[in-house]
């Protein structure tokens, strides 16, 4: 029995049904980004809060343009979150949010579990856009997306993330979504940011220690940023990294010939990913960019748009509508 | 209440022998057909905007183009109607500026579904012309919305409903007038 989404919090409590839905209602706004004339007024009316604890340009650009494209109106909220007064502010600012009476919200914060939290305290459709290095579930479904694209499937292929595991919640929601259709996992990175516990993931997750043997023959290879930002001490030295982790073309040629480059954004060019890499014919970069606003537009469509949920009397579909 | 068929409004000859009159009427009232899309609205309207290409290009000679156009996003009515409906792709694969265009669908009622299809196609371009054709006009216009090819015209009370029964989406084909009863 097919569940309609009400929130979107994370990939692992959802089925694979639900995840085949978002993406299959993903290609007609992907088809969408063509048109000469982007506006829709599907969501007109309807505002939808960007609640961004975190730094991000990408991410809230693609979901405001999302938004924007579907009609909607956006409430931005960036703050700033100091470690000290973290819990606070998120309380306080979601009462400021009830008061404004978005239909919406999209919420990225510094603290694994706040989406949650909030969605628990109002009563309208949460999205999260990242939360700690919890999950980042629209990355994820675009990063399906973009693989289900070019190599017509997601069942049973090999996917290699590189870098800093530890702190991904892109990492994580994709190991949660892909294993969830066979998918085999290598993880490799430094020591200390894939430690043996990413292992119980998923259900067929490794870690293997040389970059040389986790891409070997892999289908997909994912290359996570250096998280400068995140951590206090750099584990190893930029040129160590790059002497043991860069994707450089001859590492990539142990890959399968067609298998695919994949990064979330922003690239760290000649750190994680040779430039050479990063523009070849295998880098999905860009499609990943346009998936996101694809993926993001069924979200909003699906979640934000229609009568609520809990609606008393929805008034029946006229009959001779076209269906 | 429950539905219960009333009459049959159109046999599968019937479809066949109007569809084959409406396809002459717009080659002569398009001098030709030259320079014309059809552009089918989903679900009915795709195999009917096929099947009229079809019958212009095997009598006139003349190739018309074909599209597909999915009105969810366009629709007047999302935010009653509950869940939101799955929206389906639209394939409009040629360029819609100055072109002139015949909008298929199956079944003309209130005119809003027509009104959505414009604003489709004006997110596309800007047409020179466009054209309604439907198989069934069943009146009861809440827009002034008028079709230029019509099938079949049938005066219908609020609770009957025209269901267009077609073999590449039903498996059957014909036209019937249906009631809702108590």
């Amino acid at each position: 029995m097919f569940q309609r989404l009400q929130h979107l919090l994370g990939i692992e409590s959802l089925t694979n049904e639900q995840i085949v839905f978002i993406l299959d209602q993903a290609k007609p706004f992907q088809e969408f980004q063509r048109y000469p004339l982007k506006k829709l007024a599907t969501l007109r009316g309807k505002t939808v809060a960007l609640a961004f604890f975190e730094n991000s340009t990408r991410t809230r650009i693609s979901f405001a343009t999302a938004a924007a494209r579907l009609g909607a109106d956006t409430m931005n909220l960036q703050a700033e979150s100091s470690s000290v007064r973290k819990g606070e502010s998120l309380l306080d600012t979601v009462h400021t949010l009830e008061a404004m009476r978005p239909d919406g919200i999209v919420i990225r914060h510094s603290s694994s579990g706040a989406p949650e939290l909030v969605a628990g305290r109002l009563g309208i459709p949460v999205i999260n856009a990242g939360d700690g290095t919890h999950e980042h579930p629209s990355q994820a479904l675009l990063d399906a997306l973009t693989i289900r694209d070019r190599k017509g499937k997601l069942e049973g292929l090999s996917v290699t993330i590189l870098g800093d595991i530890l702190h991904s919640r892109v990492a994580r929601s994709n190991i949660h979504l892909l294993s969830k259709f066979g998918v085999q996992f290598r993880l490799c990175g430094p020591a200390m940011w894939v430690p043996r516990e990413v292992e119980s993931l998923g259900p067929n997750v490794r870690r293997i220690g040389r970059i040389e043997e986790a891409v070997d023959g892999t289908d997909v290879v994912m290359v996570l940023r250096v998280q400068t930002e995140r951590i206090h001490e750099p584990a190893l030295a930029p040129e160590e990294y790059i002497l043991r982790y860069q994707l450089t073309p001859e590492r990539l040629r142990l890959a399968r010939p067609d298998a695919l480059v994949m990064h979330p954004g922003p690239m760290i060019r000649g750190l994680e990913i040779d430039p050479v890499v990063a523009d070849g014919p295998q880098s999905c970069v860009l499609e990943q960019v346009a998936n996101g606003l694809a993926v993001r537009m069924a979200l909003l469509y699906h979640l934000i748009g229609g009568a609520p949920v809990d609606a008393p009397h929805p008034a029946k579909e006229r009959s001779n509508a076209s269906d | 209440m429950r539905i219960v068929e009333k009459r049959q409004l159109l046999s599968a000859e019937e479809i066949d022998r109007t569809l084959q009159r409406v396809a002459h009427e717009i080659v002569e009232k398009t001098s030709g057909a030259s320079d014309l899309a059809l552009i089918g609205v989903r679900r009915r309207g795709v195999p009917l905007s096929e099947r009229l290409a079809q019958m212009i290009r095997s009598f006139a000679h003349v190739e018309v183009p074909v599209g597909t156009l999915d009105i969810t996003l366009y629709r007047d009515d999302l935010s009653t109607i509950g869940p939101q409906p799955v929206v389906q792709s639209t394939h409009i694969d040629f360029p819609v500026d100055d072109r002139d265009l015949v909008i298929v669908d199956d079944v003309l009622y209130t005119g809003r579904t027509t009104r959505a299809a414009m604003n489709g196609l004006f997110d596309l371009g800007r047409p020179r012309r466009i054209m309604l054709c439907v198989l069934m006009d069943r009146g009861h216009r809440e827009l002034p919305v008028e079709a230029t090819f019509i099938g079949r015209t049938v005066d219908t009370t609020d609770t009957e409903i025209v269901e267009v029964r077609l073999r590449e989406i039903d498996g059957k084909e014909r036209v019937v007038l249906v009631d809702r009863v108590s």
